[in-house]
Order: structure tokens, then sequence, then C-alpha cells
């Protein structure tokens, strides 16, 4: 058997010119009275893709993707699925399934009859209801509370009601909807690899939508990262963390330093920063800075090497500062080091010894660099 | 002191509940009066209560409320969960604060001045007044009153629930009827309920609505009263009385035994 990590590294229609996109939004946006929610977006999603909508609340998300499952229609703009157009299919004749933030399971409902609701409605004879019914109970590890009402269950029994009620079906899209916000942290981590999982195993199309950036890398084959209703940057969860393409979307997942300054030179594909009070930074892959451009130099703090004396020869990047703050996470140590121009810089450091031979503690003076290739330039 | 009763609070209660209930304990004790003389009382009985079993004229206008209430009640119950639906789904047609306020205006109008322009209306109209006039009378009034409850439920209602029916295939009629109606059916009950109530002790506007061959419990009571009170009519309200608090009592524990069931449901849940 194949593991999971094999098909997902093979899997990138993205990069496929061939490829037709599965689900298009194609200048989409959505006016509410006097608020743009969505402002002129595309995006597009393949299929049997993972794609997860990632923001903070208020970001035009979770309206991109009720206009998907037809709650909200578009003000312009057109929504592709499979090459159709979705305007004026109302909801409940289109192929896609949600599953709710809330689960919205019906309370007056067995779980049973919860389960079947979708199946009825498409007018499936009794005796494969029953089947898909028991099929669907079965994948969702609830037999045993079948006859139950949702008021009956906990809250994981719940979401995986809701979740197997929205694929009974077998919709060709999968929307979720902060499909994890209401669980407990622990059920939320074992849950995510069951999302993935089934959505391997049902090969299904899903669009999830989270505000939770570790959800999203965690399941997400490709992210959108979101911001007042326009799309920031779609990639890999490896490349929005590793190469985000704006200073809002390096601030927005993980923590990074921004490090201000102006290109001073540029040989090839490598420039020196020159910040304001001097200090020079050289990096490689420096993307599109021009000589002269405000650019900002984005730098992970476990990138940042930190040390109570000066690093060998040949380091190109090397700054002297103090310790200003640290706290000690068991796992990592996270310093806060405030450089000597004043900036303050986030590195944290892998406990990986017991004991360190090089213990740092507040306001000693500490160095602290980085290789070449370490961050990136953002012009954005 | 918390939960104390100190002697004010005793006397306040005292004081209130017997301003409540000191008229209606009087008037049961005056039914089981062996005396014609109401004021008088000459020792136990329950002569009156027979006597009122053959007496046909209180009988039949038992007969015509008890239709009346039903009949207006269940239109009246239709009529007002379709307004309070309107009002909360469809907040922004134009003329919504008008309609609105016109659907609530008849609960705080004068049942006199409601009683006479309904009056004049069927006058108008050339409707011949009878069964038919106090049971559209009545859906008038009482309609407001059901959308009321409704609306109040429909306001607190998880749109998300009817979204997913339509989500899975259901469309908006079906939606309606299997997931909206049942889950509100709690408060359409209730309604009903209240429209029956108020339908079966109204006395204004069934007297400007009705005719000759349609009088109602109310009405005959009242009629009957101004030629002096007889112990019968004790009975009857006393027989009232035990309708309405048993109907009273047993929605009251079919609710907090629903409520004790769900608390146990939910402990189980969390669990297991």
């Amino acid at each position: 058997m194949k593991s999971l990590g094999s098909i997902r590294r093979s899997f990138a229609p993205w990069n496929d010119p061939q490829a037709r996109p599965y689900i298009s939004f194609q200048n989409v946006t959505k006016r509410f009275a006097d608020f743009t929610a969505v402002n002129n977006l595309s995006l597009d999603i393949y299929e049997r893709e993972f794609f997860a909508l990632l923001g903070a609340s208020g970001c035009g998300k979770s309206t991109l993707l009720r206009m998907l499952a037809g709650f909200e229609t578009p003000t312009s703009g057109r929504i592709l699925l499979d090459g159709q157009d979705l305007s004026g299919i109302p909801p409940y004749k289109r192929p896609v399934n949600m599953m709710f933030q809330s689960y919205a399971l019906f309370p007056h409902m067995t779980v049973e009859a919860n389960i079947a609701f979708g199946l009825k409605q498409d007018g499936m004879p009794k005796a494969a209801i029953a089947e898909r019914v028991a099929e669907m109970l079965k994948l969702a590890r609830l037999e045993q509370f079948a006859k139950r009402k949702p008021h009956q269950l906990s809250g994981g029994q719940r979401q995986r009601v809701a979740l197997a009620r929205s694929v009974a079906k077998r919709p060709k899209v999968l929307l979720l909807d902060e499909p994890l916000g209401a669980l407990d942290k622990k059920l939320r981590e074992a849950t995510q690899f069951e999302l993935m999982d089934l959505q391997q195993d049902l090969g299904l199309t899903f669009v999830v939508v989270t505000h939770d950036q570790e959800e999203a890398m965690t399941m997400a084959d490709r992210i959108a990262i979101m911001d007042k209703g326009q799309v920031m940057q779609v990639a890999t969860p490896a490349e929005i963390y590793e190469a985000p393409a704006s200073r809002f979307v390096a601030d927005f997942v993980g923590s990074v330093n921004l490090l201000e300054g102006k290109v001073a030179s540029r040989t090839g594909n490598s420039v020196v920063i020159s910040g304001g009070s001097g200090a020079q930074i050289s990096v490689e892959n420096a993307g599109e800075a021009a000589p002269g451009a405000e650019v900002a130099f984005a730098i992970r703090p476990e990138k940042i090497r930190v040390s109570s004396k000066p690093p060998a020869e040949g380091h190109l990047n090397a700054m002297q500062g103090e310790v200003w703050d640290l706290a000690y996470l068991g796992d990592m140590t996270v310093y806060h080091i405030k450089l000597d121009d004043g900036q303050v810089v986030k590195a944290s450091a892998l406990n990986s010894a017991r004991i360190s031979d090089d213990p740092l503690t507040w306001s000693d003076r500490a160095w602290i660099s980085f290789a070449p290739d370490a961050g990136v330039v953002l012009t954005r | 002191m918390q939960g104390q009763l100190s002697r004010f609070n005793i006397v306040a209660l005292v004081l209130g509940f017997s301003f409540l209930y000191l008229p209606i304990v009087l008037l049961v004790i005056y039914s089981f009066n062996e005396s014609r003389l109401v004021t008088v009382w000459g020792g136990f009985s329950t002569r009156w209560y027979s006597s009122l079993f053959s007496n046909r004229l209180l009988l039949d206008a038992a007969w015509v409320t008890a239709r009346v209430a039903f009949v207006s009640a269940t239109v009246a119950t239709v009529l007002g969960t379709l307004a309070a639906l309107a009002l909360t789904r469809y907040t922004r047609f134009r003329g919504r604060f008008l309609f609105s306020g016109m659907v609530f205006a008849p609960l705080v109008m004068p049942e006199v001045i409601t009683g006479l322009s309904l009056l004049l209306l069927f006058v108008a109209i050339g409707l011949d007044r009878g069964f038919l006039t106090i049971v559209l009378a009545h859906i008038t009034f009482s309609m407001c009153f059901v959308a009321v409850v409704v609306q109040s439920r429909l306001i607190s209602f998880d749109r998300s629930l009817e979204e997913a029916a339509m989500d899975l295939g259901a469309t908006p009629f079906r939606t309606f009827i299997h997931v909206t109606l049942p889950v509100i059916m709690p408060a359409v009950v209730s309604g009903w309920m209240l429209a029956f109530t108020l339908s079966l002790d109204d006395l204004v506007i069934a007297s400007f609505a009705s005719g000759p061959g349609a009088t109602t419990l109310p009405m005959r009571i009242y009629s009957q009263v101004r030629l002096g009170v007889t112990p019968e009519i004790n009975a009857v309200c006393t027989l009232l009385i035990a309708v309405v608090t048993v109907g009273v009592l047993a929605a009251a524990i079919v609710n907090k035994r629903r409520d004790i069931q769900r608390q146990r449901d939910e402990q189980v849940a969390q669990r297991g």
C-alpha cells in the first residue's frame, strides 16, 4: 500500500499547465449594503485537492464558501464548478455539500435520520438508503449511537455526525466551515488526520475555511491567505511559510522578524540590504528587489542562531545585542535580542541538549547570525 | 438572610395572593352551596352541578364556544405562523415596519373598537351574523398573539438548520415541512393554546359579532348574571377553572419532565 506521503508528494495539479481547474472563482465580488466582503477575487481549485481558506474573521473566507454552496449570490463575477456556471442554481441543486460550523444537526431527528436526510431528498430507494447510512455510521464510528438524538451526543460525536451527513451523498466537493472549531485541542489534532484520511479514501475535493493556521498547515495541499476580501497568496504550506509573498503573509503565518531596509546593491540574485542604522544584510534569492527599493527582510526565529561568542569568521550576517527577554518553553527557548541599533529580534533555539554549555540569560551580550538564504526579501 | 422570608415578605405574599385568588376561591366554595341565595351559606351540596347538566341553554353555549375556539385557534395559528415567518425572514421588503406594526396593533386595540369595526364590516358586506362571524372575529384578534409567540421563537431559530437542509437537497417547501416546522412546533402549539383560551373567554368581541343562534358561553353567563347570579353560574365557572387548571398543569408537567430528561441525556452524552 502506498503511503499517504507518496501520493501527496506527486499531487500538484496547480503546477501542471494542462490541468483544468475544478472550481474556479472568476473576478468574484460580493457586497453587503456598504460592506465589501469579497473584492474582485479570482481563485482556482483542482479536483481532489484539500484546499484551505485561511484568514482572520471578516476577511471574506466564509462568504466565499457560502457563495460556492449557493447561500449567497455574487454581486459580480462568476463561479464555475467542473466547467459549469453556478449562477442561478439554488443550493439544493448544487453537487456540493457543506459541513457547518455549528454542525446544524436537525435536533428532532436521530443520528440515523440526520444522515439519511440528504439521501431521502434524492428519492433514493429505502434499501439503498439503509445501506449507505450503515456505511456512513461505520465510517464515522457511530454505529452504537444511530438511534440517539443530537443532544444526547458529545461534541466530538456531533462533529462526526455532521461530517457523515455531509459526505453521505457523495458530493463532488465538500465544504467545511471551521470544521474543528468547536472541539478541544487534543480532539482537534486527532480529527485533523481523520479528515485527511477521509478525503484520500473518498477522493473528494475539500474546501475548508479556518482561522487556525496550524490546522490549515497540517491538512491542506494548498492554502489561500485572505485579507479584506482578497487573496494575498495561494501556495503550499511550505511555500507560504518559507517564501511568503508579502509582509502581510509573512506576519500572518507563524512568527517572523521583519527587518526593514533599502537595497544597497545587487549582484546576480544576491542583494545587500542596509538597515536604518547602517547594518548590512547579505541575502540570496532576492526575487525582484531592485537597487534602491524599500524592502523588508523576513526571517523566521528558528533560522537565527544565538550565541554568547561571535560566530566563526566568514559569516556574512552577524549582529550584536543583548538578551532583552527569554522564554523557556521546554522543547525550545525563545530569545528576544535587542540589537545595538535598538531593533528587537526574535530567535528560537531547539533545546537538543538537556543542559546547554552556552547558557544565555537576561542582559547578557549575545550574537545573532544567519545564513544568506535563511530568509526572503519582500517588496510588498 | 438570603432565601429566608422576612415578616414583610410574608405579608406581601399573602396580600398579593389573596388579591389574586380570593374571588376565585369564594366562587368555587359557593358553587357547592346548598342554598339558592348566593351570599348565604346553606350547607354543602353538588346539586347545582347536576342541575347544570340539564340546562340546555348553558350546554349549547358551551358547545358553540368550544367549536368557535377550536376553529378560530386553528386558522389563527396558520395565519399567525405565516405572518411571523414573513416578518422574521423577509426583513428588507418595503413597508416592513408599517406591516409589522399593523400585525401587532390589535394587541393593544381596545376590544370594543375591534368588535364595533367588525360589526360594521359584517353589516356592510351583508354577512349574516352567527357562528361564522364569531369565528372570523376571533381569528382576527387572536392571530396577532400567535404571530408574537411564533416570532419570538423564530428570532432565536438557527438559520443554518435550514441552510443545511437545502444544502442536502431539500427544496424550500420540504425544508419548511421537515425542518423548520418541527423545530418551532412547541411555539406553534403554545400559540394555538393561547388563541384557544383567548377565544374561550372573549365576551366583548363575540357580543358584537354574534347573531341569533350563536351564543357563546361567556355571553350566556353574562346575560344570566344580569338576571341575578345563580349558584349554577358558580358551578359553570368552577368547571371552567378546573379545565383550565388541568390544562396548564399538564402542560407544565410535560415541559418539566422533558427538561429533566434532556438534562439527564446531556450529562450522559458528556460522560460517554
